[in-house]
């Protein structure tokens, strides 16, 4: 890890980073979004946006924990950022206007668990088709449910009924 | 006649761009998702003026089977072969990249052997996928004789992987703590004559491509990709190396056995479709100066840790004594017990950078199993690189990108 990078962070944002596996890993609140990464970007020299997910913790406040990696290409450092967002008001700002790549993957994020990027202007579906009900990678999302575009067959004498698993 | 009532299809896909009318002078024209150039199930709806790309709009997700989902209803081994069908060109790098990362979350030293093996496997798949894209690329420019070279090579090198194997493009070889076997007998001859082959087969393509006019011509100024745009769109691997950032994992944070092994990073100037064809080539010379250098340095000795957390009881000691039953049971209904917490671990893909982000609560299953997806970080990208060039210049471009769509999708 670049030296210096835990003590810059913690004296710039006020935040304690810890090491998972060798990356150090940041927990902010969701409003400070924006700042921080302002500062990662533009003082700190995490220049890539790396990823954007999110885990699903049902029974847990808040519900969903967002996760970002960053990469910085000038030093080969790697860092993650999280924050929770409650299941009420599942919303983060984008990250749109500062990583292009954030627009494709915060779309994926929001198919995948109904999370609202402030500022994305396009979140349509992009893995999950136009009119899909739900989002899959939350927990309570059954695997075995079905949404079929084109409606199964029954013509088969004893044909399985469209859409039951 | 009482046939079913046929309604119509809804359409899975809302256009950002509006239809285009008689008398706005533009013509959106809607390519794919299954058409002969998209090799792969993506949908991208162009504007036109003329010839001319406006604008495009990429979609994809016709692929998408729920990797994720269905990751968090199996045991961590079981999943092997599904990352197998992610990049399926190069399927060996995904088995290792998400190993890794599991063995990372469970503390685990591979044994030196296969580590090296691994390596050289991993070099081995990049060829192969490097080889598909360069010639469906080639193929789609009409270069059939090309094409069919570097699919004859290709075939080589799937035999040559079924010998140790068993299957020609899906492996499921790794496993979480070494591999499924070890080599062979003879395994290393075929593979010295089929890198020979390789010199043969790549040199000839040399002859008819690099200074080929046509080539160039479709190729040099075509689907630019600016260093600036890379780097934000969070471009990896060949995509970032064509713009001149010679950003590598195996060189930058050294995994497996690459620290022991001599080679170069290539990269391109202009970032264009002939400089993602030169940086693959050169790649793949790479690729093969580090097989041999990986077959030089091969240790001998086991291929599979010691550890019983992983790796499943030898079957004789599982017939003779209770403790193996015992632990080849749980491995196989509950699965290893993967320490609980979150890891970030990637691997350099054939097409860049393969990442999993996985979360265990320390069960034999995950609770999240993630792919940052190479392929589908550079399709946030592509409408940048066909927007402003010819429509006719969307088939190399694109094929430029090798967009996977296993692992793109999910």
């Amino acid at each position: 890890m670049r030296d210096g990078l835990v003590e810059v962070l913690d004296s710039r944002l006020a935040v304690q980073a810890r090491l998972s596996h060798g990356m150090p890993v940041l927990e902010i609140e969701a409003p400070r979004l924006g700042e921080v990464v302002r500062v990662l970007r533009d003082e700190l020299g995490f220049d890539m946006l790396l990823d954007v997910t999110a885990v699903d913790w049902p029974g847990q406040a808040p519900r969903f924990e967002l996760v970002w990696h960053f990469f910085a290409t000038r030093d080969c450092q790697r860092l993650r950022l999280k924050t929770r967002v409650p299941e009420e008001a599942p919303e983060v700002d984008s990250l749109v206007a500062w990583y292009g790549a954030a627009a494709f993957m915060e779309r994926e994020c929001h198919d995948m668990f109904g999370i609202r990027f402030r500022g994305n202007a396009d979140l349509r579906p992009i893995l999950l088709y136009e009119g899909f009900v739900g989002h899959p990678l939350r927990k309570d999302y059954d695997k075995h449910h079905e949404q079929p575009l084109v409606p199964y067959r029954d013509s088969a004498p004893q044909g399985r009924q469209g859409g039951q698993p | 006649m009482n046939g079913p009532v046929v309604s119509p299809i809804a359409n899975p896909v809302r256009s950002a761009i509006a239809p285009s009318r008689d008398d706005d002078g533009r013509l959106v024209v809607n390519i794919g998702p299954s058409h002969p150039a998209t090799h792969g199930t993506v949908q991208i709806i162009t504007e036109l003026d003329g010839e001319k790309v406006l604008r495009a709009d990429v979609h994809c997700g016709y692929l998408h089977r729920g990797f994720e989902k269905e990751c968090e209803a199996h045991t961590w081994h079981n999943l092997i072969p599904y990352v197998d069908r992610l990049n399926y060109c190069s399927a060996l790098i995904n088995d290792f990249a998400y190993c890794g990362a599991v063995e990372t979350m469970m503390g685990i030293e591979l044994t030196p052997r296969t580590r090296m093996l691994r390596t050289l496997l991993s070099e081995y798949s990049r060829i192969a996928d490097h080889v598909t894209c360069i010639a469906a690329g080639l193929m789609e420019l009409g270069a059939m004789t090309a094409f069919l070279y570097l699919m004859t090579l290709r075939d080589y090198i799937y035999e040559h992987l079924a010998d140790l194997t068993g299957a020609r493009v899906t492996y499921s070889y790794g496993r979480i703590g070494g591999l499924a076997r070890d080599l062979p007998a003879g395994w290393l001859k075929r593979l010295d004559e089929v890198l020979d082959e390789y010199e043969t087969y790549i040199g000839r393509i040399h002859g008819l491509v690099d200074r080929n006019r046509i080539f160039i011509d479709r190729m040099r100024r075509v689907g630019v990709l600016t260093r600036e745009q890379a780097i934000s769109y969070g471009c990896t691997g060949p995509m970032l190396r064509s713009t001149g950032v010679a950003r590598d994992i195996r060189k930058d944070t050294p995994y497996l056995a690459y620290a022991d092994l001599d080679f170069e990073v290539p990269t391109g100037i202009l970032g264009d479709n002939y400089d993602r064809y030169v940086v693959r080539m050169r790649e793949m010379d790479e690729s093969v100066h580090m097989i041999r250098q990986c077959v030089d340095l091969l240790p001998e000795g086991p291929i599979n840790v010691d550890d019983p957390r992983c790796v499943l009881p030898e079957k004789t000691l599982v017939y003779r004594e209770i403790e193996s039953l015992i632990n080849h049971f749980k491995l196989i209904i509950d699965g290893p017990r993967v320490p609980a917490g979150e890891v970030y671990y990637s691997q350099e893909g054939a097409n860049g950078e393969l990442g999993f982000y996985l979360v265990s609560t320390g069960e034999g299953q995950p609770w999240r199993v993630h792919c940052r997806a190479p392929s589908f970080v550079h399709m946030g990208v592509t409408h940048l690189m066909l927007q402003g060039g010819q429509l006719a210049d969307v088939v190399p471009t694109f094929g430029s990108i090798n967009m996977i769509g296993g692992e793109c999708d999910r």
